[in-house]
């Protein structure tokens, strides 16, 4: 089965996110008021040829952290996003 | 004399500066494609700056999975003087041959400036001939710059005196103020500091000619067994 997966990657809690601050700083003078703990982050989607969801899910989480990511700063999970036949 | 292989990648930029560099200290050098997996015939490696691969996913991401990073760790095993220059040091901290990595900088923006840094350790084929507590300016070029680490990697770093310069007046938020380290064995140093741009007076600064004059004694003196 093909199945479509996300894979998000964030800093890691407490290794700063100055894109995160910056733009949580811009937000109230854009008139968006109670907006608080932004974080930036990258997110990959891609389509995996797996028996099974775990499967899928299991490559996907193991080419994230070997590449997709830097896990010294950054946190990655996989989610599945849909499936369809092969 | 001294052999210098100077990696590139697709993406490198500062090669021919850092080759001419030590060619200037009475070195040779070789222009080395990241296809190569054959180090044997250089004394020392260098990774120099620029964008390796595009930079693209993060800063040295894609480069460590070039093939010549597997001949890059090797020759570090097996004791050879390996520098990082910018781009050079994240594509060691990805390859997991320094500890720590390289974000953004505080400001979020690109800095090209010259810098003036501290010598914090002669413990390292890079500063081995400066003095401690010497004051060297050297120009950088980055806008992801600043050192992370968790704080038992920072801890060790200080322990083992291994972080080799400091900046005096921290431009890009590194923790520590760091702006160069080197592993365990101090045959492996990244910089984000480009001492090969510090090389005459005429062009602001030659201060880095003690950082290269240090690390192609230090390649020599690793033949001798």
């Amino acid at each position: 089965m093909n199945y479509s997966v996300i894979v998000d990657v964030t800093l890691r809690e407490g290794i700063a996110d100055p894109e995160g601050a910056t733009i949580e700083r811009a937000l109230p003078a854009l008139g968006f008021s109670g907006v608080s703990e932004v974080k930036a982050g990258k997110s990959f989607r891609m389509t995996i040829d797996a028996d099974s969801e775990n499967d899928a899910l299991d490559r996907a989480t193991s080419l994230a952290e070997r590449l997709l990511s830097n896990p010294v700063i950054e946190d990655a999970t996989a989610r599945l996003s849909g499936v369809r036949a092969s | 004399m001294t052999r210098v292989g100077v990696v590139v990648f697709p993406g490198s930029n500062c090669e021919y500066d850092a080759a001419l560099a030590v060619n200037a200290l009475g070195a040779t050098s070789e222009l080395v494609w990241h296809s190569t997996t054959d180090l044997s015939s250089y004394d020392a490696i260098i990774l120099p700056g620029g964008f390796a691969h595009g930079d693209y996913l993060r800063p040295g991401a894609l480069a460590r999975f070039s093939p010549v990073m597997d001949s890059v760790g090797r020759f570090a095993s097996d004791g050879g003087a390996v520098l990082g220059i910018c781009n050079g040091f994240q594509v060691l901290t990805e390859a997991g041959l320094l500890p720590g990595a390289l974000q953004k900088n505080r400001g979020l923006t690109f800095l090209c400036q010259p810098t003036t840094l501290t010598v914090s350790s002669l413990a390292s084929v890079l500063t081995s001939r400066a003095r401690l507590g010497q004051e060297l300016v050297i120009p950088i070029n980055h806008f992801s710059g600043s050192y992370t680490c968790d704080d038992a990697t920072y801890q060790e770093l200080v322990a083992n005196d291994r972080i080799v310069l400091t900046y005096k007046d921290n431009p890009n938020g590194s923790r520590g103020d760091i702006a160069g380290i080197a592993n365990e064995r101090g045959n492996v140093v990244g910089l984000m500091p480009h001492p090969e741009r510090a090389m005459s007076t005429l062009l602001g600064s030659d201060d880095g000619r003690v950082l290269l004059e240090s690390f192609l004694s230090a390649s020599m003196a690793s033949l001798t067994p």
